[in-house]
Formats: C-alpha cells, sequence, structure tokens
C-alpha cells in the first residue's frame, strides 16, 4: 500500500519525540526529567517498538506506570495569547478559520470512498488493515499543511500546538493503550473464561426474563470492567447467548448478537476503563472532574440498556 | 462443582475494581492488574514482561487518531477558532445547546451509520468546534456561565459524540463490530448474513437517538431554570480565553 500506519506511527513518534525533546529544553518545567522521559519512551514504541524485544517494552511500559503514578508527568509552561489578540485574530480569519478543522474528517472520507477503488499502479492507496484511520492520519497532514498557509504559521510552530495539547492531556493520552493492553493479557490468562463460568453456575438461567437480563447486564458489566464491547462479546455470548438463549428459549441469532453487542456499548459509555472515549475527552476538554464525560453519559446508557433487555425479551419466541 | 477452568486469573479483575475504588493512580492500577493477571494465570516473569509489551506495541493504533489532527487543531485554536465557534454559533439567535447536540447527534450517528465513521470526533470536532459552539449558544441566551455549567455542556457534548458514533455504527455492515459478529456466530456453527445483524442493530441505534435527544430537549428547560435561580455575573469564567466573548458574538 502507498499510505500504511507504519508511516503514520512513524510521524506519530516523531511529534513525541519532538514534545520529550521541547520538555528536557524547558527549563522552567516543573517535572522536566520525568516528564521528558515519559514521552521520550513513549516515541520510541513508536519509532522502533517493532525492532525491539517485546520485554524490554514491557520493563519499559512499567516505568512509564511508574513516572505517570509518581506525578512525575506534567505540562510545561506555554505563553497563550490574551483573550483581545484571540479575539483580534479570529476576526482576521473568520469562517476560514473553519475550513481546516473540517478538511480533517471531510479529506478522510473522501479518501476512504476513492481509496476503496483506487489503486495508483495496482498497489492500494490505503493500509488495507484500517483504511478509516489511515485515511485519518492522511487527512492530519493535508489539513496541516491547508492551516500553516491559512495562518502563515510554520508546521514547527503546529508541532508547538500540539505539545501545548498533549501536556494538557498528559498521562491520560496513553492510558487508552494501557487498557488495551491489559485487555489481551486479561484474555491471555483466561480471565473471560472465569467470569462465563461463574455467570453461567450461580444464575439460574430457566427463566427467561432471568436469562436475557444476565446476558445483557452481563455484557454491559463485563465491558465496564474490560473496558471493550470487543472483549465481553465473544465471553458473554459464547456462555450464555448462544447456550442459553439460542439453544434453550430460540432465539433468533442475530438479534441475539446485535442487542448484544450493542449492551457492551451501553457498558463502554459508563466505565473509566474505555479511556479514550471517556477519560481523554475530559482531559481534551479541560473538565476538572476526570469523570465528568461518563457522568453525563450514564443516563443515555441505562436507558439504552433498559431498552434492550425489553426488546430482546419480547423477541423470544413464545413457547 | 469444581470449576473445569482457572479462576485464579480473576484477582486481576479485584485488583482493578479495588483501584478505581480507592483512587489509585489510574496507571499503577492498570499495571499492577496486568502484573497480577499475569502471575496468577502461571506466567513467569519474562512471559509478563513480554505480554506486556507485546500488547502495548499491538494497540498503538488507538494513540494514532488522537496524536495526529493535533498539530492543526493547535493551530488553529492559536488562531481563535474556538472564540470564532462561540460567536459563530451566536449568529443564530434561536439556537440552543440542546438543539445544536440534538443536531450534532443526528448528523453523527447518520454518518456513522452510512460508515463515515471519520466525521466527528474529540480531538477534531468536539474541541475546537462542538463545545465551544453548545457553551456559545448557552451564553448569548442566558449571559455569562458559571464554571459547572461550562463543564456539564462540555460534558454533554463529548457524550452526544459518544453516542451518537457507537450506535450508529453497528448498523454499518462493513463496520469491525459485525465483522466479528458474524465470524465468532460462523464459528459456533450458525451461518447469519450480516444483513440480518445490521436489521437488528436498528431498534436499540433509534432508541438510543430518542433517549439521548430527549435528555437534550430537556437540557434547555433545565439550563433556563438553574441561570435564572442562580446568575452567575459574579463568578468567573472557565479559562480566561472564553468569557466576556459572548457580547462581541452578540453584536457581530
Amino acid at each position: 500500500m502507498i499510505f500504511s500506519l507504519a508511516h503514520l506511527y512513524v510521524l506519530t513518534g516523531f511529534v513525541l519525540a519532538c514534545v520529550a525533546v521541547m520538555t528536557a529544553a524547558d527549563r522552567t518545567h516543573p517535572r522536566r526529567l520525568g516528564s521528558a522521559l515519559f514521552w521520550g519512551f513513549y516515541a520510541l514504541v513508536f519509532l522502533v517498538g517493532d525492532l525491539l524485544p517485546p520485554a524490554w517494552l514491557g520493563g519499559g511500559v512499567i516505568a512509564m506506570a511508574l513516572i505517570a503514578g509518581s506525578r512525575g508527568v506534567t505540562g510545561g509552561t506555554h505563553a497563550a495569547p490574551t483573550l483581545a489578540e484571540y479575539v483580534e485574530r479570529a476576526r482576521r480569519l473568520g469562517n476560514r478559520l473553519f475550513l481546516p478543522a473540517l478538511a480533517i474528517p471531510l479529506v478522510a472520507v473522501v479518501v476512504i470512498l476513492l481509496s476503496s477503488k483506487g489503486k495508483i499502479a495496482g498497489v492500494p492507496l490505503l493500509d488495507a488493515g484500517n483504511p478509516a484511520l489511515a485515511a485519518i492520519g492522511l487527512s492530519s497532514v493535508v489539513a496541516l499543511a491547508l492551516a500553516c498557509w491559512l495562518t502563515r504559521e510554520t508546521p514547527a510552530q503546529g508541532v508547538r500546538e500540539a505539545r501545548r495539547l498533549i501536556d494538557a492531556m498528559s498521562w491520560a493520552l496513553v492510558l487508552p493503550q494501557m487498557l488495551a493492553m491489559l485487555g489481551l493479557v486479561f484474555s491471555d490468562a483466561g480471565v473471560g473464561k472465569g467470569v462465563a463460568w461463574l455467570a453461567t453456575h450461580y444464575i439460574a438461567m430457566d427463566i427467561r426474563f432471568v436469562a436475557v437480563a444476565v446476558y445483557a447486564l452481563g455484557m454491559a458489566l463485563f465491558t465496564i470492567i474490560m473496558g471493550n464491547g470487543f472483549a465481553a462479546f465473544p465471553v458473554m455470548t459464547g456462555g450464555v447467548g448462544l447456550p442459553v438463549l439460542v439453544g434453550v428459549f430460540h432465539a433468533n441469532p442475530a438479534a441475539v448478537a446485535a442487542i448484544g453487542m450493542f449492551s457492551g456499548y451501553c457498558g463502554t459509555l459508563m466505565t473509566p476503563m474505555a479511556a479514550n472515549f471517556n477519560i481523554v475527552p475530559a482531559a481534551l476538554l479541560e473538565l476538572p472532574d476526570k469523570n465528568g464525560v461518563i457522568r453525563a453519559q450514564w443516563p443515555t446508557a441505562m436507558g439504552v440498556l433498559a431498552f434492550n433487555i425489553v426488546l430482546l425479551y419480547f423477541l423470544l419466541p413464545t413457547p | 462443582m469444581a470449576p473445569d477452568v482457572s479462576l485464579w486469573p480473576l484477582i486481576g479483575v479485584a485488583v482493578i475494581i479495588a483501584g478505581f475504588v480507592l483512587r489509585f493512580h489510574p496507571m499503577l492500577v492498570v499495571i499492577g492488574a496486568a502484573i497480577v493477571t499475569a502471575f496468577a494465570a502461571g506466567f513467569g516473569i519474562a512471559a509478563t514482561l513480554t505480554a506486556i509489551g507485546t500488547g502495548f506495541l499491538k494497540t498503538r493504533n488507538l494513540t494514532l487518531a488522537i496524536i495526529l489532527p493535533l498539530a492543526t487543531i493547535g493551530l488553529l485554536e492559536r488562531h481563535g477558532l474556538r472564540q470564532h465557534a462561540q460567536a459563530w454559533i451566536q449568529r443564530f439567535r434561536r439556537a440552543t445547546a440542546g438543539q445544536l447536540l440534538i443536531v450534532y447527534l443526528g448528523a453523527r450517528e447518520l454518518a456513522a451509520a452510512l460508515g463515515m465513521t471519520a466525521l466527528g470526533g474529540h480531538p477534531q470536532m468536539v474541541r475546537p468546534l462542538i463545545a465551544p459552539m453548545a457553551e456559545g449558544a448557552a451564553e448569548a441566551r442566558h449571559g455569562p456561565l458559571p464554571d459547572r455549567v461550562r463543564y456539564k455542556l462540555r460534558a454533554l457534548a463529548a457524550a452526544t459524540d459518544n453516542v451518537g458514533l457507537f450506535f450508529g455504527e453497528d448498523i454499518f455492515v462493513a463496520f469491525g463490530a459485525i465483522v466479528l459478529i458474524t465470524t465468532f456466530l460462523h464459528e459456533a456453527g450458525i451461518a447469519v448474513d450480516p444483513l440480518k445483524v445490521a436489521f437488528w442493530g436498528i431498534p436499540t441505534a433509534g432508541a438510543a437517538f430518542v433517549i439521548h435527544a430527549f435528555r437534550l430537549w430537556r437540557l434547555d428547560s433545565a439550563l433556563a431554570r438553574e441561570m435564572h435561580d442562580a446568575p452567575a455575573t459574579a463568578e468567573t469564567p472557565a479559562s480566561g480565553e472564553h468569557g466576556e466573548h459572548g457580547e462581541q458574538g452578540v453584536s457581530a
């Protein structure tokens, strides 16, 4: 492929390496060494992660967690324009400011649509493994060029601004990856099998409503623990959905699976373990409460979950 | 009955729950749970480190989509994007924060259902555009907002992005979830048409829209009540870069 995730890893690693170097050079930084090491190691994961022995990486990940856990990662000082300057600049560019921001999603969509057919000299344009992500990366580069041209700034200033935003998120930026790593360790260690065994052996599954509720709530609860509906799905559908709902009560497997997956998504809305949807946005929006996004969405999640249980119950064929 | 599976790795789940309840640092809780789980499953030190390292490496793609748009968004913010988004929405005198978020919810869910999950997202849409617009619309109507209200609007903007994405993307046939479902069912000996799975996602997708839109619709009257009971003129805005800009926008 012409534009693959490997290129984007290098680009991301480059941005992170710049953050590390700028942090190391920042004499006014309150946690200069810890923060520089943290971002420096994270940059290495992206730049040369494939070349390092995995056990070394594991050691480095533990070191990153220890640095962050001992409050060793903080933001530097960033000279922000005053409100009056912001307003003045905003007036100068006006609606043109929206163009690069909207270009990120729009260019991505166009690239995805074109690349589904488009090949250049027989080579697919985008990474076949994850075209959406590759497209976002490509469109980010296009949008940065557009933004630089519009604001008459250099890409270096763009990297400085990226550092300001990365500093605002701090270690929360790394949390999604840490949790996904934990999900993989859980599945290697067989945590899911243990949970399914407990659920099927201690709950009265011969009552229709109980079986439906256990499946939907189990999907949500297991997703809350794992932070990911995809990790919960094989466990709960293999443990309860297929043997009980389909096997005993003759439910439609497509309906069971679709509604089960959506019940898992209700769990995603309620868990700090789904850090990239819940914790990172709270940091990105500078909310003082890192669970603020979860607080805003749990009523919706509970409502949809209740709807799912009722829907699935009425979809069971009457005996 | 003796389990035919080992229940020891479940200690890792207990570590996670205890760690979050006792409010330890999330990074320490997660790495602690990973180490405990691996040891409980009988991994040695080397295998534990390897599992952590490979797991971390395999999931790098999660961070890509957050980091790559930041340079563009940061540059635009430096040139007043957030202030402009606030002022822009205030030209529509009758727009409310709730209505704006309902429109975004519908657009996000519909686009995701058509496979365009890239239209939206927290770094590229919510922080620079949707959250400032919600704040701007509320400010035009109710005057300067206290921090509490400002944070609530931002959190709801992020929540709206999530709800729209989650319940839209699962009715798009080519999306990962449907592929996962059909693969899993196929391995279990059940052949299902991916279209059927997508079809059975539609009722829940509709319910999610109705439930969340209802909450957003009630937001406007809740805001009016809250701002009427406790006018916030004395409180300082959440961050210096917002604030009095409201007046500027209205007169624009």
